[in-house]
């Protein structure tokens, strides 16, 4: 047994990405993980290399891994609309690598993203967004609203690592130089920490936000209306007056907007309250972002194909629409005909299509795939590149080695095994002459 | 009796996640709800009763515990039994609604089960 202690390691357990983890090992499994939260620290201690692991199974019997990566490579290979599924948890090369895949068989690539904060995306491309870093929140932002989010519970170090509690630059008092108003349907954990909280009625989030938006332009409101959402006109204009008196204000949202109806109506109306105060002072507003490397994801989606998620490459070149090319509306319909699942288990609307899932756990919940591989887990036995949830990178440092590959790793050899296989789209005549 | 559905992302659900998804405790903590003491008592279920959700799309059993939440409102972290009672209708935007649905509750089984979490 080896004593290890790896500093400055980054905890891949949720969106905040909080890279100063000290991680201890007894060579084997991590047995500490010093200032991770509670997420953070089963991320470690439950993902340590499990000795016990076959390699890949199929059809739920022990199989090599060479037996695996061809039975996954003849299974894309073979589909008419294969889909390649992001659980957001792989390395940033593991995602880069997925999109060359689904090229290479012609399929779809989507990610967990479309199944929640993609709609933040759409009201992105609809609205734009003012944006800014964490590191920006900690040392300059003096009022923070928390709307349809409760990271007490699902973000357990933003609010001390990132936003409410650490002293910065410009507020240097911490929790005392700041102002955090929480907006909910609910009294949650985190409304203990706030100055202020509101109860919203459910479903009138764009009611609420819109209002706002009118008042900051000076238009009329219709006072029952505004009722309606459990806010009073005058609750409104004293929050809007706080936020226009703060010297640099955030507002960060959850599902709370964004998987209610309408969700990119939601966000959308947000992003457009916080670009209308910035004619009175500085106002950004940021998404809530989950698992750990599900920004990577969308990174990785936008710097290859142009978007972030729901990305068809069954023409041979990227068209992004979601609703249609979104795994929920692709299952619902019952449009594809295989699916690789990568950083997780398969959901159980993958039951009717054979899939193939790489991951660090070979879990079930309620589908039995064709193929599981596992892989050393990211972060805690598998190096890379993750990006935080304001998009930016991270370095990951591994306390642990893994006899299992790594997601890339399996990514590669099945992209290798199906570039052997007859390329899935027509040759053109003559065109080895022009090659 | 209806209800307002409102899945949630909680802090025992993304420990379970991570110790294992076909472990008992993330089955339990993934089947149990809140909901206001108010409400369990006009459906005429104890703490920890068996409730059957129904959506137009699907149902699912449940524990139900109470806990200091609205009344008229139910909360449960999402997993596989929440999949089963919204469909995959995602209004063209990619996003199943999930929360804010309607549903129909009626009670299975008056008494506590064993298995049910205690609010979070």
């Amino acid at each position: 047994m080896t004593l290890a202690v790896v500093k400055h390691a980054t905890c891949t357990g949720c969106g905040c990405a909080c890279d100063d983890i000290e991680v201890h090992t007894d060579g084997a499994r991590v047995t500490r993980a010093v200032n991770a939260c509670e997420l953070g620290e089963t991320w470690f201690r439950d993902h340590s290399p499990n000795p016990n692991l076959p390699p890949a199974l199929i059809d739920s019997k022990p199989a090599s891994l060479a037996d695996a990566v061809a039975l996954a490579a003849d299974l894309l290979h073979a589909a008419n609309l294969p889909l390649i599924y992001d659980h957001g948890y792989s390395t940033c090369e593991a995602q880069r690598e997925a999109v060359a895949l689904a090229e290479s068989v012609g399929g779809i690539i989507d990610s967990y993203t479309s199944q929640c904060h993609g709609p933040s995306f759409v009201a992105t491309q609809l609205v734009g967004k003012v944006s800014c870093t964490l590191g920006e929140v900690k040392n300059r932002a003096d009022f923070l609203l928390y709307w349809g989010c409760n990271p007490a519970e699902t973000h357990p170090r933003h609010t001390s690592r990132y936003a409410l509690h650490p002293a910065g630059k410009f507020t240097p008092r911490g929790r005392r130089d700041r102002t955090m108003v929480l907006v909910d349907v609910e009294e949650t954990a985190t409304a203990k920490d706030a100055d202020q909280f509101f109860r919203i009625r459910e479903g009138t989030d764009f009611e609420a936000l819109s209002a706002m938006v009118a008042l900051l332009r000076g238009q009329p409101v219709d006072e029952r209306r505004v009722a309606e959402t459990g806010f009073t006109v005058a609750q409104l204009r004293a929050l809007l007056d706080r936020m226009k008196a703060a010297r640099f204000g955030v507002m960060f949202f959850g599902l709370g907007l964004a998987a209610t109806r309408g969700g990119h109506g939601n966000v959308g109306a947000a992003y457009r309250l916080a670009m209308e105060l910035n004619a009175f002072t500085k106002f950004v507003a940021l998404p809530m972002r989950q698992h750990g490397n599900l920004v990577g994801s969308d990174m990785v989606l936008r710097w290859t194909t142009g978007y972030p998620f729901g990305v068809s490459l069954s023409r041979g070149y990227p068209r992004y629409n979601p609703g249609e090319f979104t795994t929920t509306d692709l299952i619902a319909r019952g449009d594809i005909d295989a699916a690789l699942v990568l950083g997780s288990s398969a959901a159980p609307g993958f039951a009717n299509v054979p899939t193939i899932e790489i991951g660090p756990k070979l879990t079930r919940t309620g589908t039995i795939p064709r193929v599981q591989i596992a892989t050393a887990a990211t972060g805690v036995s598998a190096a890379g590149t993750v990006c935080r949830m304001d998009d930016l990178p991270m370095p990951l440092r591994p306390a642990l080695t893994s006899a299992l590959p790594t997601d890339e790793d399996i990514l590669n050899r099945v992209l290798a095994e199906v570039r052997k296989k007859p390329a899935w789209y027509p040759q053109l005549k003559g065109e080895a002459q022009i090659a | 009796m209806r209800f307002l559905l409102m899945p949630i992302r909680s802090n025992k659900q993304g420990v379970q996640i991570n110790v294992g998804k076909d472990g008992a405790d993330y089955n339990a903590v993934v089947n149990t709800m809140q909901a206001h003491p108010d409400d369990l008592k006009e459906l005429g279920a104890a703490s920890g009763a068996t409730i059957r959700v129904r959506t137009d799309v699907g149902e699912a059993t449940f524990q139900v515990v109470e806990a200091k939440v609205s009344r008229g409102m139910l909360f449960v972290p999402y997993g596989p039994p929440t999949c089963q009672l919204y469909g995959g209708d995602t209004d063209g935007t990619g996003m199943p609604t999930s929360k804010g649905w309607e549903v129909e509750v009626e009670v299975v089984s008056r008494e506590p089960q064993a298995s049910a979490k205690e609010p979070q």
